[in-house]
């Protein structure tokens, strides 16, 4: 029997670690810090998304997308074009040549609004496209790559040039997208204005609660049958197609699961931080996404989290401090985390954690009040969280087929 | 009059060919050390655009030592300059595979980011080292000019160099490969590396000099771009996507594949470019170039390996 009340409730990826994860998101950081580093916190907390994303796709599917900025911008656009529509009403866009349209279209002497546009006028189908624009976006690309067994490091490379595509694309397309300044000046949604402190305060309570939620259903999914699958997939992914799963519809679906994570991620951002630019879309962030959750740990939710957190208050103290020094701590900790910790924190987390037991079992087993547990059983639960290191490629004399996957093609 | 235009249509379709043959070569020279790390080796390295940086970076320092302490030298510096960049590039090849690349063989996705990180890490050293303002070397006088071929037609000098220094260094990386004893250690290792090792050949060390010769070929495609633009700590950095698409759209593995996609890619951003602004024309390659390898996951060329 695999599943134990243990590994239910412990271990990185246990309902303990969430619950103490809310606890840290929902009452500590709003007690602890005030209204700007709060906010701060809040912004970080929306990159989370993407991570935890990333965990589910790359950790347990072993499929690395370097284009992730691509869904929470997407997400976050969407977002971005009804509070834009909403803060261009007539009357405060008076002074253009023709009022009523986003003030960037007015600039780039756009006098109609796009027929892309005109849906955002409606909150209900603006919430429809965060979530199903990203994953139809996804099922494309996903289709188009996974059917013909296309993975790997090819997959990475195509994703990152997806994000430049699209980065170029907003950026050349001014008039219709806000080019590199992306849309600011966003106000109010439905009338509610999202820039006072109250606002402000709402909505980081938000971001964690919606944070919090898709931790769990996440890790509900990781625990089921399909996480079971994904990993299989990922370690094995011919016996796993022999045994008879259609593999490719697995990783489409796991690929527009992240997407939809990472757009929810993005709307979230647009409505904490009050604009969205090409920067939050690109190769650079969609790469530092994925630093994240290196950093916290490829195969843990809650350590995804952690990551987000902790290398974003890292990138803004030492920017703020010592600018020169960040991108070479940055370049240090990919690298160091690659080498030494592939499990990132979660990983040291609990070796320690394990270490930690047996040392206090010994402790009190030398006193002789309590009867040792067996050792073992205290470190098995672990296991399954073990990585295992994605197939011996490249080197190995039967992994000749090297990155692209196509022995079923010839 | 109809005489005169024609002959204009004549001259600008010649211009913007020759512009197309010479993103070509500048692409083609980008994506061969890429080529033979990514597409012999299989390895992601991420930092290639930074080895470029180091190699448009030892041009620079060369020509301001010529500069400072040997005036008359300048006209010919350029070729010493070339040979400089390739070596250090080539040297810091070495050592990067020898501290970081070879524990990595067998995480193909892992080299990726602990790449990423090598070349966050080049971009600050060079950016505190030379500063953040983008420098160019001094050209010497012959490299400036342009060659008036008829009265309408006019090429530019640098452009011919960049295309005639991609003419050497293919040829170049051809004979390695495929006339070499070292080429073919090469392409042993790669069809089978155990056997390899088994008949003898050290297979650690072809990686090595292989991964080395890799970036001294970026070392070479950086010198030989700052003959047409400045150079900055980021530089590389905005070549790298375009350079990875070169060499998968070619085919991993194949030279041939290499220099058709770099062809074509060329060629087709260059014509777009005459009818469509910039950014667009950009935008419509790539969409093709990640449409077509939807399509057909392996590349123009596929190389015939049993694998």
């Amino acid at each position: 029997m695999t599943f134990s009340l243990k590994k239910f409730f412990s271990g990185s990826n246990g309902w303990v670690s969430i619950a103490l994860l809310a606890v840290v998101i929902l009452v500590v950081f709003p007690l602890a810090f005030d209204l700007f580093r709060l906010n701060l916190t809040g912004k970080y907390l929306t990159y989370a998304f993407v991570a935890i994303g990333l965990v589910t796709l790359w950790g347990y599917g072993g499929v690395l997308s370097l284009g992730q900025g691509v869904f929470f911008g997407l997400g976050g656009y969407a977002m971005a074009m009804f509070l834009k529509l909403e803060a261009s009403d007539p009357e405060s866009t008076k002074i253009q040549s023709t009022p009523g349209i986003p003030d960037f279209m007015d600039w780039n002497q756009i006098t109609a609004l796009p027929w892309f546009w005109e849906p955002f006028h409606s909150f209900t189908f603006t919430l429809l496209a965060i979530l199903v624009v990203p994953a139809l976006f996804a099922y494309f690309i996903g289709a188009a790559m996974f059917k013909r067994r296309v993975g790997g490091v090819y997959f990475a490379i195509i994703t990152q040039a997806i994000a430049l595509i699209l980065t170029i694309l907003i950026i050349g397309q001014q008039g219709y997208t806000g080019g590199a300044n992306g849309m600011t000046d966003l106000k109010t949604l439905h009338g509610w204005d999202i820039r006072t402190d109250s606002a402000k305060y709402i909505l980081y309570f938000l971001t964690g609660a919606i944070l919090i939620g898709v931790i769990a259903g996440l890790r509900w999914m990781l625990a089921t049958k399909f996480g079971r699958l994904l990993l299989a997939m990922r370690d094995r992914e011919d016996r796993v197609r022999f045994s008879g799963y259609d593999v490719a519809n697995f990783k489409i679906f796991m690929f527009c699961i992240a997407a939809i994570v990472s757009a929810i991620g993005g709307a979230l951002f647009t409505l904490q931080v009050g604009f969205m630019s090409p920067s939050f879309v690109g190769i650079v962030p969609s790469i530092e996404m994925v630093i994240f959750t290196a950093v916290g740990g490829r195969m843990s939710l809650v350590g995804a989290v952690y990551g987000a957190l902790l290398v974003n208050a890292g990138k803004t103290l030492f920017s703020e401090s010592f600018p020169e020094l960040w991108l070479l701590l940055m370049g240090g900790l990919f690298i160091a985390v690659v080498m030494f910790f592939p499990n990132g924190l979660a990983g040291l987390y609990e070796k320690h954690s394990a270490k930690l037991k047996m040392l206090l079992q010994s402790l009190l087993a030398r006193r002789g009040q309590v009867a040792p547990a067996p050792v073992s059983a205290t470190v098995t639960p672990l296991e399954p969280e073990k990585i295992v290191i994605p197939k011996a490629r490249a080197r190995s004399s039967k992994g000749k087929k090297r990155v692209l996957t196509s022995e079923g093609s010839r | 009059m109809d005489g005169s235009s024609m002959s204009e249509m004549g001259s600008i379709l010649a211009m913007q060919g020759f512009a197309g043959i010479s993103l070509f070569s500048v692409l083609l020279l980008m994506a061969l050390g890429l080529a033979i790390i990514f597409g012999q080796m299989g390895v992601i390295n991420m930092a290639h655009g930074e080895f470029m940086a180091i190699g448009a970076y030892t041009t620079y320092l060369c020509s301001h030592l010529v500069e400072t302490y040997m005036p008359g030298f300048q006209s010919y510096y350029f070729f010493f300059a070339v040979a400089a960049a390739f070596g250090v590039a080539f040297g810091f090849g070495y050592l990067v595979e020898l501290g970081l690349i070879r524990f990595l063989y067998k995480r193909p996705l892992d080299t990726l980011l602990a790449t990423w990180g090598l070349s966050l890490i080049l971009q600050q050293v060079l950016r505190s080292t030379f500063g953040a303002r983008e420098v160019s070397p001094v050209m010497p006088e012959w490299l400036l000019g342009s060659m008036h071929v008829t009265e309408t037609i006019e090429i530019p000098i640098n452009g011919l160099m960049v295309m005639g220094l991609t003419v050497f260094v293919t040829l170049g990386v051809f004979l390695l490969l495929h006339r070499s004893r070292w080429g073919l250690r090469v392409r042993a290792t790669v069809q089978n590396r155990a056997m390899s090792g088994a008949v003898g050949i050290n297979t650690g060390r072809v990686d090595r000099v292989t991964f080395a010769l890799g970036c001294g070929i970026a070392g070479i495609a950086g010198a030989a771009f700052t003959t047409i633009a400045s150079t900055g700590p980021t530089s590389g950095s905005l070549y790298i996507v375009d350079t990875f698409l070169v060499v998968v759209f070619g085919g991993a593995g194949s030279l041939l594949g290499t220099v058709a996609s770099a062809f074509s890619i060329g060629e087709t951003q260059s014509i777009l470019e005459f009818f469509l602004n910039g950014s667009m024309a950009k935008v419509i390659t790539l969409l093709a170039i990640v449409g077509i390898l939807m399509m057909r996951p392996e590349g123009l060329v596929v190389s015939k390996v049993r694998r």
